[in-house]
């Protein structure tokens, strides 16, 4: 096991929010290692050509061109060898509704996308440190539920 | 069928690594929830041999003096949460200076160097893992659980909770029925 940095993928097809993304990462503490994919095909070929070396975490935005992130998710959850990948779902949706919805399918964390850059960053940096104290400490993944 | 089974991590650990001992003919005793006592040195081919069994389990020898450090805090933070019938009212900070025999700051700078997160917020993450895995047993009311784990009240427990998790007690708790019932 690598404990030296996280390995994160961002699933997204917005270039702005990609920038914006890898913007808020660099000024994390945790060291990690990002990779971006454009959408939910993209998404699928990515994981199945690096079973070596899968995300530690993955973001994934809940709307993308061709397939979207329900679908992954639910594609995800069903195969064996992803197990271990966290899952962090965001949209601009609050509802309780879809909030439960994508956790009950086994996404991890549920992010409700902010308005703002610094909300973002301090959002981002929660979630990418408390992953850390899942990845480092050997927590429970299948009682890992965030809502932020 | 579908059968749900309850496990104590701690004796699992225990015994896994015992097990592995055993295979290579190592003799040593338990000292603390992750630290051995090795009765003679280990040859580089031993340890390596060692170190492959352990892995396959998810467990590392630790090696750096600071990660040793670090993994001895988290362990007495484990076993303060999970194995103590009930958690101890005095502070914190004398009870892990007292265990470990250090001062409680020289501790906690480190602990936040190296993990990115503070010792309290550790402890209330591994409580909160606690609390999960009670909820997920089913056999304890909130309440009870609020009890088991010393918090002040139920009302304490569930803005700690909705705090860390963003939800509330008993949305955790339908999240994980749900998906237990759409396994069925």
């Amino acid at each position: 096991m690598n404990n030296e940095s996280l390995n994160i993928l961002l699933a997204d097809d917005d270039e702005d929010d990609r920038l914006l993304f890898e913007d808020a990462f660099k000024e994390v503490k945790v060291k990690t290692i990002v990779s971006l994919v454009n959408d939910g095909i993209e998404l699928m070929k990515h994981l199945n050509a690096s079973i070596e070396n899968l995300p530690n975490l993955l973001f994934l935005d809940l709307n993308m061109p061709r397939k979207s992130g329900m679908e992954c998710l639910d594609e995800i959850k069903s195969d064996e060898r992803f197990k271990n990948i966290a899952i962090a779902i965001y949209s601009t949706s609050a509802s309780e509704k879809d909030i439960e919805e994508t956790l009950v399918r086994g996404a991890n964390i549920y992010i409700k996308k902010p308005n703002d850059f610094s909300k973002l960053k301090k959002i981002l940096s929660e979630v990418i440190t408390i992953n850390w104290q899942y990845h480092t400490s050997a927590l429970n993944r299948d009682n890992f539920l965030l809502s932020i | 069928m579908k059968l749900y089974i309850k496990y104590n991590i701690n004796e699992a650990c225990k015994k896994i690594v015992e097990e592995q001992f055993e295979k290579l003919a190592i003799d040593f005793d338990m000292v603390g929830f992750a630290e051995l006592n090795i009765k003679k040195n280990l040859t580089g081919i031993k340890l390596k041999q060692l170190n492959n069994l352990l892995n396959n389990y998810g467990i590392e020898i630790v090696e750096s003096k600071k990660s040793i450090l670090i993994q001895k805090i988290k362990a007495a933070i484990t076993e303060m949460v999970y194995l103590e019938e009930k958690l101890p009212t005095s502070k914190v900070s004398y009870y892990l200076a007292k265990k470990l025999n250090q001062s409680y700051g020289y501790l906690s700078n480190l602990f936040s160097e190296v993990t990115y997160t503070t010792i309290e917020n550790y402890i209330i993450l591994q409580k909160i893992e606690r609390v999960k895995e009670l909820i997920t047993a089913g056999e304890l009311s909130f309440k009870e659980i609020s009890w088991e784990l010393n918090y002040s009240s139920l009302s304490h427990l569930s803005t700690q909770f909705k705090n860390k998790t963003g939800l509330t007690l008993s949305a955790f708790q339908r999240i994980i029925n749900k998906r237990r019932n759409n396994n069925d």
